[in-house]
């Protein structure tokens, strides 16, 4: 039975009346208790810094060559907070409202609650470390507007806000680091799980530049290691976004939340070609003034993908404005997964505009005429810049190319109400759990919850769990250090001595095709049936064979890849056997066989208003499928429509 | 004092003796030049020589002077030290750079034209300095008197001194060198002393540049007037 | 995006096995290049390559492939992140280079005696994290802190303070200055402190010890070339410097030693 832990009480008090039953561990203490934090994005250096200031021994580690480079960095548009600044009308409640709402009603209300509570702690945190927050002429901090929310709630710095957040929470990690709290473990990566006596002990690491296999010991293990999008190859992830420390922490005994909830960002420009590493987001506002479209035939969008005839040679009547067509009342404005899966249904009709025929247009010529061009260029005109550089076409002249790519994963490691897995001691925050977004995540959100999880909840209830623990120390030498290292060895042997003639790079677009196709913008059951048989093929022959040069004790590239996209290739079932036994559709997951009569997403709130939490129950054995009931007290489910 | 040492041996200590000293010594610069355009003047020499003398006896004149020497010395020392500190900053060098793309030949160059500067100024005293004021180096000085008071003919020895042409050769690449100096040095002073505001910038390179120019071709009337008249 | 024929370079890259070993420069043809593909994506064309003939690949830094991380390092054709102005790597495309002649290019890595090569064209830049952890932050602890709108800072102000706090900390300053100095970067992040009411209360001791660990880092002397920030990918201001310079002699002449 999974005990999510949520406090009894009023919604409003939960958190308030649970923070005061915790336990406490006496400050004279805590230097006595170790904590190990793996990645050092906005909820990893958050939290390890928070432990630092509170007196505990923090490992922190990433794989990146400094704790600043996390990908939480390239997060553009900003962070929420219920600060009702703009005397419009915003409150926790709203917020929270907003977010479960958005989620398609598929996450807890009691975490998300809390989230909305504890986000204006947040920007006063972030402000008082010195965050450059935009402001108004009046000195005060100014916010914008965001998709899902009717007020304005988002702060930002410029496009940069998850770089100025990152940078600030790195700067108090850098405080703790120079205090001797934190020590500081660049370049080095985890690769196991170590459990002594069902708790969570420690960790084995690479370093991942002399190849040295070493052992953590701690008394508990917080997981701050992201997103697995890259189990796609192409996605707006950054090239080392991994999900192995995550599934390494499944394949110990943590349960799997709802794997199957990606999201997919519809405004990115598109797959040029094979030899396309990844993809870039381009800013959702975009959408305010662009009009989507492709042409109404597909002969004529045949010519365009042969480079026969310019999109702009293309007449008004023959131009298919399809989401103005099919959703009147939103038109292009519909939310993220509509505008994406209409997008996928055009250019699988063979109304793809570019060379490969996976693009549809969008357009500002409308607007340029209304408004003339430097109204567009005052708006607008940082994306376009960045859209001519790496696409060499002019948007004011030409229409822009978009389509959508995976940009976030809802679902992650399970999570109790404290944010611990089902191991006791191991703990996931950030994008690595799957708690606070639901089916969807809206925008200004994420870094919301990976600020939220590091300062301001995990510093209280990781007390409440250390303080039920010895201060006894596990040596490394402990018998369950030997087995996990010799594990992670004889994984790298494996690998290292297997004779195969493609490369780690090769099965890695191979699963990332299977899994876009067929767990992507929209699943059907047989379509995921066969992704199962040809995931469990591909890491057959993974296993009998992949291309690998080198030894362990050196950097070596193929090995780190080798390592995740072994993970990768089992995570990637998992992903579809979620998506097999969620058969409604909802936010981010799009099943063909639940549609509205409109062709709308049909959530089926009697039967899935759960969260699927996967046990891994041994390699070639189907994991076990639990539930944790959502139950709703304070909102009211409705379907959504945006015709 | 530990922090005088401190802030002294740390290189933006080290970088603002540079700029103080490179500043005095522009200072020095206008001084001497107005000397030196003394020999313009179609009078046989008098101004130049009574300009001279007023130099070599007035007393503050003197005691600014070893100031001078020290800035002088000050600024050579700094240099060896910063730019070895440089070298060694970067061990290994590029194959392929590109510099031109994004910084002036002057700037990468102060040191080379520090030194063209200074082997002038070794030269330049060894002509004069040693002779007239130190009286290092013997050197039969024709006495004139002007109104009523005798002074040492030093206008002929610069009129001697700058019919050769080797002599006026180094003294033009010295002076073009302290144009280019001038040029980065000017507006780097302020920039490492701080002085850094949007609304001067411009003016303060733009002066600079001018400067510099003015600095060198006025500099270089001299011994090419002497040499051509 | 539109419809080019591949383009063919050959590439003259550093190797250099590791830390302690000697490097040198290697020749490897590249063909059929997309002028759309990014300079990285071409190197793991090449990567692939290598790897399928047995031999072991060339190792950059890079990361989020977007312009924001700072990972990405490489020296192209004599300049940090290669032709193009405000630029990471990772945004510079192979349209930008001409493919006649053989289309050679150079790469090298970031060249300074304070970021030692780890492997071909991998540094190591743990010096900037080091002189961060000197003072490059506001010691508070998390929580307890007044409302975010108790300090009014004016907007210009906060613009400023932002436009430092771009900083990216890849290190192409370094990179690029003659002189191997790291006073952009380090100026950048004190600029934003001193810059902010938040960072008064420790902007004497801030520049101090940042300096100090700059120093000490092996970096460079400022000659104010300029080359920095001509080559900075975030265009980061030499105002920083001179206010950092300004800084740091109100510091030294004032603070009780």
């Amino acid at each position: 039975m999974l005990d999510n832990k949520i406090p009894q009480g009023p919604l409003a008090e939960k958190w308030s009346q649970h923070k005061f039953n915790l336990k406490l561990v006496n400050p004279a203490n805590k230097r006595k208790y170790d904590i190990i934090v793996v990645g050092t994005g906005l909820a990893g250096a958050s939290a390890a810094a928070s432990f630092g200031e509170l007196g505990y021994n923090v490992k922190a580690f990433c794989y990146q060559d400094s704790a600043r480079r996390a990908h939480s960095i390239a997060a553009q548009g900003g962070i929420n907070a219920a600060k009702n600044y703009k005397n419009d009308g915003d409150s926790i409640f709203r917020l929270f409202y907003d977010t479960i709402k958005g989620g398609d009603y598929r996450s807890r209300e009691a975490n998300v609650y809390r989230l909305a509570e504890v986000s204006n702690a947040i920007i006063d945190q972030c402000v008082a470390q010195g965050v450059p927050f935009a402001r108004e002429y009046g000195g005060l901090l100014d916010n914008r507007s965001f998709g899902g929310a009717q007020v304005s709630r988002t702060f930002y710095a410029k496009g940069q806000t998850g770089q100025q957040l990152l940078l600030g929470a790195y700067s108090a990690l850098s405080r703790q680091v120079k205090t001797g709290k934190v020590k500081l473990y660049t370049r080095n990566e985890m690769l196991d799980l170590v459990l002594v006596d069902g708790k969570a002990r420690g960790i084995i690491t690479r370093n991942l530049v002399t190849g040295a296999i070493e052992r953590h010991s701690a008394h508990s293990v917080v997981l701050a290691t992201g997103g697995y999008g890259n189990v796609f190859f192409l996605s707006t992830n950054a090239m080392g976004c991994n999900g192995t420390a995550a599934w390494r922490a499944y394949k110990k005994g943590a349960q799997f939340g709802n794997p199957c909830f990606t999201q997919i960002h519809p405004t990115c420009i598109p797959v040029h070609g094979t030899q396309q590493s990844k993809l870039t987001l381009m800013s959702e506002s975009l959408r305010n003034d662009g009009r989507v479209w492709v042409p109404k035939t597909v002969e004529m969008a045949q010519k365009l993908q042969k480079g026969e005839i310019k999109p702009t040679e293309i007449a008004e009547e023959d131009r298919d404005y399809y989401l103005e067509r099919i959703y009147p009342s939103f038109g292009n404005l519909v939310p993220r997964d509509v505008a994406s899966r209409n997008a996928k249904n055009m250019c699988d009709a063979g109304k793809g505009v570019n060379e490969t025929g996976l693009a549809v247009f969008l357009d500002f010529k409308t607007a340029i005429e209304r408004d003339g061009e430097d109204v567009i260029r005052a708006k607008y005109g940082n994306l376009f810049q960045m859209y001519e550089k790496i696409t060499d076409d002019n948007p004011y002249k030409t229409p822009m190319m978009i389509y959508p790519a995976i940009h976030y994963t809802m679902g992650g490691l399970w999570v109790d109400y404290n944010l611990m897995t089902t191991i006791p001691g191991l703990y996931a925050i950030g994008e690595c759990n799957f708690s606070d977004h639901g089916g969807n995540r809206l925008g200004a959100s994420a870094l919301m919850q990976g600020l939220a999880d590091g300062y301001f909840v995990i510093p209280y209830t990781i007390g409440d769990y250390l303080a039920q623990t010895s201060y006894d120390k596990v040596p490394t030498s402990h018998p369950a250090f030997e087995e996990a290292e010799k594990e992670v060895r004889d994984r790298i042997n494996i690998l290292l001595t297997s004779k195969g003639e493609k490369t780690p790079d090769e099965f890695h677009k191979e699963l990332g095709l299977i899994m876009w196709e067929y767990c992507g913008m929209a699943r059907n059951e047989e379509g995921l049936k066969k992704a199962k048989g040809m995931i469990q093929k591909l890491r057959k022959e993974y296993w009998a064979g992949v291309k690998l040069i080198g030894i362990n004790e050196e950097m070596n590239l193929t090995l780190e890849k080798a390592l995740r996209i072994a993970d990768f290739l089992e995570l990637g079932e998992l992903m579809v056997d979620d998506a097999l036994t969620r058969t409604e559709s909802c936010g981010g997951h799009f099943r063909e066989e639940s549609q509205t009569p409109e062709g709308e997403a049909l959530r089926k709130d009697d039967e899935f208003a759960f969260v699927s939490c996967w046990e891994y129950q041994g390699d070639d054995q189907p994991a076990k499928l639990n539930k944790e009931e959502l139950v709703f007290e304070n909102v009211k489910l409705t379907q959504r429509s945006y015709k | 004092m530990s922090w005088v040492k401190q802030t002294l041996n740390s290189t933006l200590g080290q970088k603002v003796i540079m700029s103080l000293t490179g500043l005095f010594l522009v200072t020095f610069l206008i001084v001497h030049l107005i000397g030196n355009l003394q020999i313009l003047k179609a009078d046989g020499g008098d101004a130049f020589n009574v300009y001279a003398a007023f130099m070599s006896t007035n007393g503050l004149i003197h005691a600014v002077s070893y100031g001078m020497y020290a800035a002088i010395i000050a600024h050579v020392v700094y240099a060896i030290t910063l730019t070895l500190r440089n070298k060694k900053a970067r061990p290994v060098s590029y194959a392929v750079q590109d510099a031109k793309a994004n910084s002036s030949w002057a700037s990468r160059s102060m040191m080379l034209l520090g030194s063209m500067i200074l082997v002038f100024l070794v030269l330049h005293l060894v002509h004069f300095w040693a002779k007239y004021k130190m009286g290092w180096i013997a050197y039969d000085f024709k006495m004139v008197t002007i109104e009523g008071v005798q002074y040492r003919d030093i206008a002929s020895l610069v009129i001697e001194t700058f019919k050769d042409p080797i002599a006026v050769g180094i003294y033009v690449l010295g002076l073009i060198g302290l144009g280019f100096h001038l040029n980065h040095g000017f507006q780097s002073a302020f920039q490492t002393l701080g002085l850094n505001h949007k609304s001067y910038n411009n003016f303060i390179k733009g002066f600079g540049a001018i400067f510099s120019i003015v600095m060198a071709v006025l500099y270089a009337v001299m011994p090419l007037y002497v040499f051509f008249s | 995006m539109s419809n080019h024929k591949g383009l063919n370079f050959t590439l003259k890259v550093w190797r250099q096995k590791n830390a302690a070993a000697k490097g040198e420069f290697k020749e490897y043809p590249v063909t059929n290049v997309s002028p759309d593909s990014s300079f990285l994506e071409m190197l793991d064309i090449m990567n692939e390559d290598l790897l399928h003939k047995g031999e072991d690949p060339v190792y950059f830094d890079h990361d989020c492939r977007e312009g924001i991380c700072g990972m990405c390092s490489l020296f192209i054709n004599g300049r940090p992140h290669g032709p193009g102005e405000e630029i990471t790597v990772c945004q510079l495309h192979m349209r930008e280079f001409n493919s006649q002649d053989g289309g050679v290019i150079t790469i090298e890595p970031w060249r300074a005696a304070a970021f030692p090569v780890i492997k071909d064209l991998v540094v190591d830049r743990t010096a900037f994290d080091r002189i961060q952890q000197a003072g490059g932050y506001v010691s508070i602890n998390t929580g307890g802190i007044p409302d975010a709108n108790a300090i009014p800072i004016p907007k210009e102000i906060a613009d400023k303070a932002m436009d430092a706090a771009t900083c990216i900390g890849c290190g192409a300053c370094v990179a690029a200055c003659k002189n191997a100095s790291a006073m952009l970067f380090v100026s950048a992040k004190v600029s934003q402190f001193s810059l902010l009411p938040q960072g008064q209360a420790e902007k004497s001791r801030r520049v101090l010890a940042m300096v100090n660990q700059m120093d000490e880092e092996g970096f460079g002397a400022c000659t104010n070339t300029g080359a920095c920030e001509a080559e900075c990918p975030k265009g980061v201001s030499l105002e920083n410097i001179a206010r950092m310079n300004r800084d740091y002699f109100g510091a030294a002449l004032s603070t009780e030693h």
